[in-house]
């Protein structure tokens, strides 16, 4: 038996990402978490844990980064 | 099973650019602070001009704030304003281009102090324009200073004691002032912190815009945004003091929505043809009569320098329109200059009129070849300018007085008891006008009659105008003899 | 091209064919040839002296399809001109000196986003409340600039009701064609003032600008702005500006001249007063006194260079002015102060007769032995 599949998935452009957590406080899932590595404006960038998402896109709006995070939702099958 | 399928759901708006031209500055981000709510702002108007299809047409104002530079992000027509004058600014752009969009992008030192007088005029006027009101209760761009909105005991860089409502006012409530105006048909608040206040200002900035695309008029949208450095604070703590702190005196609501109303109808006036304007703008000459030179003039007659003076009501001006009227319809050069200024205190009513065979010099007449005194203070007062054996017109039913000077050619006139018989005292001006222009022989009679038409704006006042001609004109006849 | 001598009317232009003049108002022929030259949109506030031009663009911008809008304050107003040129579109407003200064910061802007626009100024008197009486005090604000930064605009002086048509036409000609706001300058005497003007026809419709933001999809990526942080840009910006303005100094003033040829005595004036001086200076040539008249028509540019050659000839100048002497310092600098240069200013409302014009150049002329 296959795993559940999430519903949504975030990608998030880690350079892009200024770190102001925003997505994080807003998220319902609590799937985005800050990471370790400096990026190249020196910001701690959030991440997409990698599971959880259902896509329902609050931290796409929480974000004041034009192209930081792009949010996908699973295609529903044919 | 075959591995799962995800599609872009939320993705960059295609209204920002690719690539943020410009100087210093990574060209893939924003140059706004981390956490600041410009950009979350920013996001829901490209999202809402992409999904409306109406790049093409819209017009971004930036203003002067942290936002001065929207433009490098919005693919858009960009005009950026001075500070306070966006909504003027866009005020033009609509009325000259009124199939675009225009949207108004302010913070509280431009649209709340410096330009408050702007955007309450355009949004009474009901411009058709989408105004967003970023509301942070602070000036950003300048390093935290106080604001028109910043919270009372706020500590600012100028309100250090925190701000004392005694001495700085209390905040202005934007929106509720606006909603005090008829024209606006939408006016809301919302807050860009938590989940559900940026999901619901989203709807709002849609709705402003959608209503924009209808065509129904003035949309104000203000908006809570965090300035986590200008308030001290990390990103998360700034967006909970907003719903703390901010949204209590500046209340989340719908304050005013008529966007199901019926909109006005929409059209774009037409340019009228080239060959019409002339007549459009009543400068039309086609088939106007000119009239040759009445002649021979006697030399003391030629080229005058007319003074015609009286009381206000006495049609004095219109006299001395009149006879400059005349004097080019018979393809002389003319100049008429009314009393106006300091001369014109003390109820009397002059003007300067130059009938010349030449290029006129001066239109201001201080030597004066003829004057026309209406009534004794007029007597009193230019006589004395007149030339010498200059000819002096004078008004017998409102003169007493006999002229003091002996070298003067004097034409004396019952004007204004003439007029009464003829039935109206104010034609004693063209009385004077007929008497004058037989007199001298400065103005044919045809012309004389002519003149009426361009004279007389009240057409059924022709004919007794006609008849105080003729009659002045049979009087000037016989005084010259 | 140099400085050229200003023809009210050229006798070959058939714009004026067939057409027989009208007595009217020089405020009024400012909005009709305003509109004549393609002018569509008008934003001002009502001032005496100048309040017959918003009047008149009441009845006529929307009269041709146009817009008449009146603003809460002339701040408003420039800012509204800023829009509407930025959109491309022909556009004007009209004031007196009290609002010109208000419309002070609109004015740099313009200039700085090189906005093509024009500005019609009927001057009364001041400084302050002043009178609404004619004077000539806003040359400082208008011909030497009063806002911010390093700009200019071009000025243009009518002295009649036809010029008051014609240099309007014009102004919109030079504001388009170096992409800058450009003053229409006259005084309350001007303005109110009802001459023959005979009306030509409509300039043809110009091209839509390419720079503009005309709310479509071929201008979309244009951006109207004045704002250059790096100082470097900000240099280079003002270069151009420099070179643009440099070009207008070269190219487009207008004056004119009356006796001047064998003139020991350079009378200098503009608008009203040129007139007045002329009939001063035409009775004072039929008492002997070698005295000639400098019309300058455009105040910014200014003639300088015409004056500079008269210099060579003329032992001395005086100026005729409704104010304390704010072109003065432009003609002193014109000759380089080679020549003695005396002043008749006349201010709060009062104009100078030919008769004391003429008792000022008879004692310039004793007083520097020309008689």
């Amino acid at each position: 038996m296959a795993e559940r599949q999430d519903r949504g998935r975030v990608e998030i452009n880690l350079d892009e990402c200024k770190g102001c957590q925003l997505c994080i406080t807003v998220c319902p899932v609590n799937c985005l978490e800050v990471t370790t590595k400096l990026n190249k404006q020196g910001y701690l960038p959030v991440d997409y844990k990698g599971s959880g998402c259902t896509g329902c896109g609050l931290c796409y709006y929480a974000c004041p980064e034009p192209g930081a995070i792009t949010v996908f939702r699973l295609k529903k099958s044919a | 099973m075959s591995a799962p399928v995800y599609e872009p759901y939320l993705r960059k708006p295609k209204t920002f650019y690719e690539q943020y031209e410009r100087k210093s500055g990574d060209p893939t981000v924003t140059h706004y602070c981390p956490g600041c709510g410009h950009g979350e702002l920013h996001k829901m108007i490209a999202e809402a001009i992409e999904d409306l299809e109406i790049a093409d047409r819209t017009v971004f104002i930036s203003p002067v704030g942290c936002s001065v530079f929207a433009y490098y992000y919005f693919d858009t027509g960009n005009v950026q304003a001075a500070h306070g004058r966006a909504p003027a600014v866009g005020t033009g752009v609509q009325r000259a281009r009124p199939h675009s969009i225009v949207i108004s992008y302010q913070g509280d030192g431009d649209l709340a102090a410096i330009g408050l007088n702007e955007i309450l005029q355009a949004a009474n006027r009901g411009e058709h324009m989408a105004v967003f009101f970023v509301n942070n209760a602070i000036y950003g761009m300048t390093g935290g200073q106080m604001a028109p909105t910043t919270l009372p005991g706020m500590h600012t860089t100028t309100s250090p004691g925190g701000r004392d409502p005694r001495k700085a006012g209390n905040p202005l409530r934007l929106c509720e002032l606006i909603s005090q105006l008829d024209a606006p048909v939408y006016v809301a608040r919302g807050a860009l912190s938590g989940p559900k206040h940026i999901l619901r200002t989203r709807k709002l900035v849609r709705k402003a815009l959608q209503a924009q695309v209808e065509r129904r008029g003035f949309t104000f949208v203000e908006v809570l945004s965090a300035c986590p450095t200008g308030w001290g604070m990390n990103p998360p703590d700034a967006h909970k003091w907003i719903l703390e702190k901010m949204a209590e005196f500046f209340p989340l609501e719908v304050f005013v929505d008529k966007t199901d109303s019926e909109p006005e109808p929409f059209e774009i006036p037409e340019e009228p043809p080239a060959e019409k304007l002339h007549e459009l703008l009543r400068i039309s000459t086609a088939g106007q009569v000119t009239f040759s030179p009445s002649q021979p003039v006697e030399p003391k007659y030629a080229n005058p320098r007319i003074k015609v003076a009286g009381f206000g009501g006495q049609g004095v001006l219109l006299l001395g329109l009149g006879l400059a009227q005349c004097g080019m319809m018979e393809g002389r050069k003319v100049s008429w200059l009314p009393s106006y200024g300091p001369e014109m205190r003390g109820g009397t009513a002059h003007c300067h009129v130059n009938v010349s065979d030449h290029e006129i010099g001066s239109p201001l007449i201080s030597r004066p070849t003829v004057v026309v005194a209406m009534n004794q203070p007029s007597l009193e007062k230019f006589e004395p300018q007149l030339v010498e054996g200059g000819l002096l017109i004078v008004n017998t039913s409102m003169v007493p007085k006999e002229p003091s000077r002996s070298d003067l050619d004097v034409l004396k006139i019952p004007a204004s008891d003439m007029a009464k018989e003829l039935g109206n005292p104010r034609a004693a001006n063209m009385i004077i006008l007929g008497a004058y222009a037989a007199y001298t022989g400065m103005i044919g009679k045809e012309t004389a009659l002519a003149s009426l038409n361009t004279l007389i704006k009240r057409k059924h006042l022709v004919d007794l105008n006609r008849k105080a001609i003729e009659l002045g004109w049979e009087f000037g006849t016989k005084a010259r003899g | 091209m140099a400085e050229q001598i200003y023809q009210p009317i050229p006798p070959d232009d058939p714009r004026y064919e067939g057409k027989t003049p009208l007595l009217v108002k020089g405020n009024e022929a400012i909005v009709k040839g305003a509109i004549l030259a393609g002018c569509r949109c008008f934003f001002g506030y009502p001032i005496t002296p100048a309040s017959e031009i918003a009047e008149t663009a009441a009845r006529d911008f929307p009269a041709v399809g146009g817009t008449f809008l009146q603003a809460e304050s002339e701040t408003a107003s420039i800012n509204m001109l800023y829009g509407a040129a930025a959109a491309g579109v022909r556009a004007m407003t009209a004031s007196s000196g009290p609002g010109i200064s208000l419309m002070q910061e609109g004015l740099s802007y313009l200039a700085g986003a090189e906005l093509p626009c024009v500005i019609a100024d009927i001057m009364r008197g001041g400084p302050g409340l002043g009178n609404i009486a004619p004077e000539q005090g806003d040359y400082n604000q208008v011909v030497k600039i009063g806002g911010h930064g390093n700009y200019r605009n071009p000025v243009y002086a009518p002295s009649s009701g036809q010029e008051m048509c014609d240099l309007t036409m014009r102004a919109f000609e030079t504001a388009f064609e170096y992409r800058t706001p450009v003053f229409v300058i006259a005084d309350g005497f001007t303005g109110q003032m009802m001459e023959p003007v005979v009306f030509p026809d409509p300039l043809p419709k110009p091209p839509e600008p390419d720079w503009a933001c005309r709310a479509d999809a071929e201008t979309r990526e244009n951006l109207i702005s004045s704002i250059f942080l790096e100082p470097d840009d900000l240099e280079e910006h003002n270069r151009k500006l420099q070179e643009k303005y440099r070009r207008i100094e070269e190219n487009e003033a207008l004056y004119q001249v009356f006796h001047v040829d064998d003139a020991k005595i350079v009378a200098v004036a503009f608008g009203i007063v040129s007139r007045v001086v002329r009939s001063a200076v035409e009775l004072a040539r039929e008492k002997g006194i070698p005295v000639g008249l400098v019309r300058p028509v455009t105040l910014w540019p200014f003639p300088k260079k015409t004056l500079e050659a008269l210099a060579k000839q003329a032992e001395r100048f005086v100026v005729f002015e409704l104010s304390n002497g704010q072109m003065l310092e432009d003609v002193r600098l014109a000759i380089h102060d080679s020549r003695p240069v005396d002043f008749h200013g006349r201010m709060g409302g009062n104009v100078p007769s030919t008769e004391e014009c003429l008792d000022v150049i008879e004692r310039v002329a004793r007083e520097g032995g020309v008689l």
